[in-house]
């Protein structure tokens, strides 16, 4: 077995991880990218509606209104000096994506347009049209292909970190193409590896979105962190899933009732369809449980209305909105309202690092939605993760970077030998043992539905503890599943056991700290808690895997400028 | 009321077993609001766990699913059953493309010639210039317009996949490569048109290219990838006669 060196590895093409690979590029370093996908088929390309940065300072806008809104936003557990330094570094990022080529909504002075988003108090969501991450994400990767220093591993899926005397090494990977394992060697290693909307079954998430550096860290004993928080969007398309963005309600739309009513001014009267995705979704919930939804074939739906707009407006602001409409629902809103409903979408928690990306095991960084860096706390603003991707990728990259000029090389054979060790396991469990009886399809289907009655927008502890015996089940369950595809190219079915596997494992990390937050904050809203409880848990929860499930420790959140104050909009 | 059901003949190949590609028919149930894609997954976890394809966004924007759907290439997440029901589906691997397994191909073609074009900004300031508030490089909307189609690209393949020139030249740089290097040419903000045409100007087959336009017919997103060669072949020939003239010179 031979072993690929780099002085950097990053596993994940998206967004996070090529701003990553670019700044550890211009540093000099040499870059491996390991991505199962290839990197334009990450999930930042169905991104729709916007990046959020003060670059429209001449409105209004200030960086310490981005930062008061997103502290509030995340109902006052983001590290504050985190906001801080995202909301100073964001224009520049956004400006350098335009730079590169980004084609980004301009005005008729050549300047880059903004738009309204959730819980931002003012315009300052900067879009290319509804396709705003597909933009930044070819952007970006074609960017990247001018830099000879970064060299391409895709459709290579990484099992495990390597680690050695107390520090990861780099990874284990396998390439799809022809199934072999291998070892892949440096001196730093970032984890971009994105969300796990796919723990549910109605998610806005891409099938890839399984959580696997979340795992991969995890079991490498470095802390994952508030995992009890999945953001739930309020505009998810019956059935599909398929997310109907933000800047729909951003361009002016209304959530009509079965009444016909804008609801939301009975719960968030001053901010209305422009409040924050949990307060909404959680009223959404409210009004079907009041009998106010519209009932559907996939349970109750609101009407999102956008008609008044006008057809030119949706056209050139929402037509990628237009197209998924039509087609997956068969309605055009230029003429009717599109039927909603809240979907899993997003993962506030993630591997915990430091401001610099850092994760608690030496050498391991972690950036962009598989990464807890302290900026979404409870509930995320909407247009702030793709900006959380460029400005934490590249000081993520560019630290990461300078840890790698500065450590001598390891020895490879140890590294050989656990890459060489990780094959033979793999395979004696999944080929050779062929006593099994369950399917991976199903197990996983179980799983979705688990987390979809137990783990939603409203939680009580009995459900929750109902969803862990469940998913305890499901592990056993899994412990028996047996593979119908032994061979070694282009085997999607090995690899979707190991992300199962990965599923099953973070699915447990995420109801256990449900359980013991006893409040309701942000996305986590618990019937028997209502209350939020700062004297107990102003801050995030540390996930550490034993032998006996996951151990919670509580961190205090950190805050500089603005105390917690009561949640109203 | 019987569950009323459909059938998909799907190619499988898998190397080192089949000397050849074989076709393997499955009848699954039929739900109006399915795509070929759901189908393909309902497969996968019931009936046959090693048929293996890609796809990942469904919801036709990541480019991973394209495949021949009755002999036409289509996203299999935007093409619904209910077009087909009640007749079977015919479900193959892109042609033109060589196969790894079962619906999965080879695009490394493609990748090779996406970094040939140079799909990026050239200019001289590009690493100097400052970021930030008020520093974009301005460009007026009807700038963004001049090459916005030919930035919507997937790369999905579907044009490659229906191009006769590409199935007789496979070192033609093809449809998305081209309309991608069009579209770095049309940005206002660019510099790099001249390190660009050489590569186009001398890529095998583009001559070859008499618009027939399926390429177009086929795109998904409307890129038109047509235009872009048949634009690209006119500034080609007009660049053609200025190099007698002159040598390269910035634009
Ligand atoms: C439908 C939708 C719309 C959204 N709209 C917005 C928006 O308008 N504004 C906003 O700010 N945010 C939005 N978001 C959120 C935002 O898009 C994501 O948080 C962000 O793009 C994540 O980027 P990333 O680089 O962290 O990960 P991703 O883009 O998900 O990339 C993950 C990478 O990791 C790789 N990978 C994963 N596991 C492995 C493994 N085991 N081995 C090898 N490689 C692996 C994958 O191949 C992939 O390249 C949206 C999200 C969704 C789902
Ligand atoms: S030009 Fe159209 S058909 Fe061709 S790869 Fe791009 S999106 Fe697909
Ligand atoms: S799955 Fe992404 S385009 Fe079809």
């Amino acid at each position: 077995m031979d072993v690929a060196q780099h002085d950097l590895l990053i596993v994940g093409g998206g967004l996070a991880g090529i701003r990553a690979a670019i700044a550890a590029a211009q540093e000099g370093v040499s870059v491996g990218i390991i991505s199962k996908v290839y990197p334009m088929r990450s999930h930042t390309v169905s991104a729709e509606g916007g990046a959020a940065a003060v670059v429209r300072a001449d409105l209004g806008d200030s960086t310490d209104l981005h930062a008061f809104d997103t502290v509030k936003g995340s109902d006052f557990i983001a590290d504050q000096d985190v906001v801080e330094y995202l909301v100073n570094e964001a224009p520049k990022e956004v400006i350098q994506m335009e730079h590169w080529g980004c084609p980004w909504s301009r005005e008729p002075d050549g300047t880059v347009s903004v738009r309204a988003f959730g819980g931002m108090s003012i315009n300052r969501t900067v879009f290319a049209a509804d396709k705003t991450g597909f933009h930044m994400l070819h952007t970006i990767f074609q960017h990247s292909l001018r830099f000879d220093r970064i060299v391409r591993y895709d459709e290579h899926f990484v099992t495990k970190l390597l680690v050695d005397d107390g520090a990861c090494r780099g990874v284990v990977a396998f390439d799809l193409r022809t199934g072999e394992f291998r070892a892949f060697s440096a001196k730093a290693t970032i984890l971009a590896t994105g969300g796990c909307g796919r723990l549910w079954a109605f998610t806005t998430n891409g099938f890839i979105n399984t959580g696997d550096g979340l795992a991969l860290a995890y079991r490498a004993g470095a802390p994952i962190s508030d995992m009890e928080f999945p953001q739930y969007h309020p505009t998810g398309l019956p059935g599909t899933g398929i997310l109907i963005t933000e800047a729909a309600r951003g361009e002016g739309g209304y959530l009509l009732n079965k009444g016909g009513d804008r609801f939301l001014s009975q719960y968030v009267p001053t901010r209305m369809e422009l409040g924050p995705r949990d307060i909404i979704s959680r009223s959404m919930i409210t009004e079907f449980e009041e009998g106010r939804g519209v009932p559907g074939r996939y349970g109750d739906y609101m009407l999102l209305d956008l008609r008044h707009l006008g057809e030119e407006r949706i056209n050139s602001k929402l037509p990628f909105v237009r197209e998924l409409a039509e087609n997956y629902v068969g309605i055009d809103p230029v003429r009717e309202p599109i039927p909603v409903r809240p979907v899993v979408h997003y993962m506030m928690g993630g591997v915990r690092t430091n401001i610099d990306g850092a994760t608690s095991l030496p050498g391991l960084y972690a950036c962009g939605e598989s990464a807890q860096v302290g900026l979404n706390g409870a509930n995320r603003l909407g247009s702030n993760s793709l900006t959380e991707c460029l400005v934490f990728g590249a000081r993520t990259g560019k630290i990461a970077a300078q840890r790698a000029r500065e450590t001598p090389d390891g020895a490879l054979h140890a590294l050989e030998a656990q890459a060489a060790d990780d094959d033979r396991a793999t395979k004696k469990r999944f080929f050779e043992d062929d006593t099994g009886t369950e399917r991976i399809g199903l197990v996983r289907g179980d799983l979705q539905q688990v987390m979809e009655n137990y783990v939603g927008v409203f939680r009580t502890g009995e459900g929750l503890s109902a969803a862990r015996q469940e998913i305890r089940q499901l592990q056993e369950r899994f412990r028996r599943v047996r593979l119908d595809d032994k061979s070694s190219v282009f085997n999607t079915e090995l690899m979707g056991a190991l992300e199962l596997e990965n599923m099953l494992e973070l699915a447990e990390s995420v109801v256990v700290p449900a359980l013991l937050r006893e409040e309701s904050r942000g996305s986590q809203a618990r019937r028997d808690f209502p209350n939020r409880d700062d004297q107990r848990f102003l801050g995030h929860s540390l996930i550490s895997r034993t032998p006996d499930g996951p151990r919670v420790e509580w961190q205090e959140a950190v805050i500089t400028k603005w105390e917690p104050e009561e949640r109203k909009y | 009321m019987a569950e009323r059901t459909i059938g998909l003949s799907v190619t499988r190949f898998r190397p080192g077993e089949d000397r050849q590609p074989v076709s393997q028919t499955f009848t699954i149930p039929y739900h109006d609001d399915w795509v070929v894609l759901d189908a393909l997954q309902y497969i996968k976890d019931r009936h046959d766990g090693s048929l293996s394809f890609r796809w990942s966004c469904h919801m036709g924007v990541c480019g991973s699913c394209g495949m021949m759907v009755n002999g036409v290439p289509k996203l299999t997440c935007a093409a619904f059953l209910r077009d087909y029901f009640p007749n079977e589906v015919r479900v193959e691997p892109l042609a033109n493309f060589p196969v790894i397994r079962d619906l999965v191909v080879d695009i490394d073609d493609f990748m090779h010639k996406l970094a040939e074009v140079k799909p990026y900004i050239i200019r001289d300031d590009l690493e100097t210039a400052p970021v930030g508030f008020g520093h974009e490089f301005r460009q007026a909307p009807e700038e963004v317009d001049d090459y916005r189609q030919f930035s919507m690209c997937i790369n999905c393949m579907l044009c490659y996949s229906a191009c006769p020139v590409y199935g007789m030249e496979p070192r033609f740089l093809g449809p998305a490569a081209i309309a991608l290097a069009h579209r770095y040419n049309m940005d206002s903000r660019d510099q790099g048109r001249n390190e660009r045409m050489p590569v186009i100007g001398s890529s095998e087959g583009i001559w070859e290219c008499t618009y027939i336009g399926e390429c177009s017919v086929v795109c998904p997103k409307n890129v038109d990838p047509a235009s872009a060669i048949q634009r690209t072949k006119l500034a080609t020939t007009n660049d053609w006669f200025r190099s007698i003239l002159m040598p390269w010179g910035k634009r």
